[in-house]
């Protein structure tokens, strides 16, 4: 399979790569980077453990092709506490017991700094149509949504 | 090269429903071509009477877009159906179009509106009316070698008035039943435009129901039954998790809370 030279940013540094054309970009991030925060549950767009931040939007890192992000910025999970609301939710996650296993983390805290920076509010019902594309296996998701309404009532606090 | 018939070749648009298919290999296209960089498909403008979409538009920026909100209601009513914000944020209009997924919310509403599918190839362009464009489970009208261009659809006036309504088993999850719902006017019915979605093999025009409740008042409650009953039996397709007959039941209550929701 023929290779392709990309560059991203990932977390903040700048890297350079020989990846496979058909690689996914999740499978690059885990495999290629070594950076397994994010997960692959299903590989079909359905799951969101996989979802990371493109140039600030949130999207299935299984359903984009590492060639397609040549010339972005990535964050992942391990980048996310460099980000205020990042490190607000991951505190708020653990505060709140909003993970058992933590499968689903990284896709849950990713699709909910999304959330938060386009200005969601912390009314239950938006919070978990936005989540909604984000499966927990565990935790039942009452305890996910306390954590993401917590983080959007804190930053409203003058 | 999408019309070099030596290799299988297939676009690649938001990627949202063929990088599933290449992940699980139900697609297996030799040569991939990558439309995410031809900014030339991403606009979405005003045309004289219609509203102009290429085909790269991602349903966000749809969202956003204060041109649909005004002009093209009912598409911005649809949108927040469709899957869930990170599905959303790369799925493309003219990518849902061309797979033509008979449970897909685009290419009813598209039809309900009377829009125009533009496609080009190596030998030029032409346009395609949203009626005759689906012809069935993925199957659609393009020829080889075609892409979709755009979509024009026609601006609403101020009296039209538009319904739309979707039971599915989960937010975001694809459409038991649903329906797309446009009127010139309501109070009487004139120039009723109802297409379902997800219920047939493809974007099914209610034929019927439209001459049933043409001229009658939206909330005529005889009328509604009427139309609810004249809903084709016969098309309604059944799958593992839902059964013809159930389909035919869901469809009708989907009818009557779109029409319902036009009357307030
Ligand atoms: C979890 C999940 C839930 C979903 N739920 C829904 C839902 O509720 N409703 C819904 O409608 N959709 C849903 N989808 C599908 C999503 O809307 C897709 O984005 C859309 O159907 C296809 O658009 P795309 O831009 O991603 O196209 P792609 O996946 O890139 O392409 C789809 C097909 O169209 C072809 N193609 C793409 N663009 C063109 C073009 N311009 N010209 C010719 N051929 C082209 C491709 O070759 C491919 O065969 C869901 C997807 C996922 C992963
Ligand atoms: S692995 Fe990407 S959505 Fe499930
Ligand atoms: S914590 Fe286990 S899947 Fe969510």
């Amino acid at each position: 399979m023929k290779n392709k030279e990309i560059e991203v940013c990932i977390n903040g540094e700048t890297i350079q790569a020989s990846v496979p054309v058909r690689m996914n970009l999740v499978d690059f991030i885990r495999e290629k980077l070594g950076l397994t925060g994010s997960h692959v549950g299903c590989e079909q767009g359905v799951c969101g453990a996989c979802t990371i931040s493109i140039d600030g939007v949130a999207v299935r890192g299984c359903l984009m092709l590492a060639v397609q992000a040549d010339g972005s910025s990535i964050t992942t999970i391990e980048g996310v506490s460099e980000n205020p609301v990042g490190s607000a939710l991951q505190r708020a996650f653990v505060e709140h017991n909003a993970l058992q296993c933590g499968f689903c983390t990284p896709g849950m805290i990713a699709s909910s700094i999304e959330y938060i920076e386009q200005g969601g509010l912390s009314d239950r019902a938006a919070i978990r149509e936005h989540l909604s594309g984000n499966y927990c296996r565990c935790t039942g998701y009452q305890s996910i949504i306390d954590a993401v309404a917590s983080v959007v009532d804190q930053r409203a606090e003058p | 090269m999408i019309a070099d018939d030596t290799q299988t070749c297939q676009p690649l648009a938001g990627g949202q429903s063929l990088m599933p298919m290449l992940n699980l290999r139900v697609a297996q296209p030799e040569v991939l071509v990558d439309l995410n960089r031809i900014a030339a498909l991403s606009f979405i403008e005003i045309q004289n009477d219609v509203v102009h979409i290429g085909a790269m538009v991602r349903y966000t920026a749809l969202m956003h877009s204060p041109l649909i909100d005004k002009h093209v209601p009912l598409l911005a009513m649809a949108l927040p159906y469709i899957a869930h914000q990170a599905v959303r944020n790369r799925g493309t209009i003219g990518g849902s179009v061309a797979l033509a997924d008979p449970a897909a919310e685009m290419p009813a509403v598209l039809k309900a509106l009377a829009a125009t599918i533009v496609v080009v190839s190596a030998h030029g362009q032409r346009e395609i009316p949203a009626e005759a464009f689906f012809l069935g489970i993925y199957e659609t009208a393009l020829d080889e070698g075609e892409l979709v261009h755009s979509i024009k659809i026609p601006l609403a006036t101020s009296g039209h008035r538009f319904g739309f309504y979707e039971l599915a088993r989960r937010h975001g999850d694809y459409a038991m039943a649903g329906v797309a719902v446009s009127a010139q006017s309501i109070n009487p019915c004139t120039e009723l435009s109802i297409v379902f979605f997800g219920v047939a093999d493809q974007p099914l025009r209610a034929v019927d129901a439209q001459a049933v409740l043409e001229g009658c008042a939206i909330s005529d409650n005889a009328a509604l039954t009427a139309a609810q009953q004249s809903l084709p039996a016969e098309l309604m397709l059944g799958d593992t998790g839902v059964s013809a007959d159930t389909r035919l039941q869901l469809a009708r209550v989907a009818l009557k809370r779109a029409l319902l929701s036009m009357a307030d």
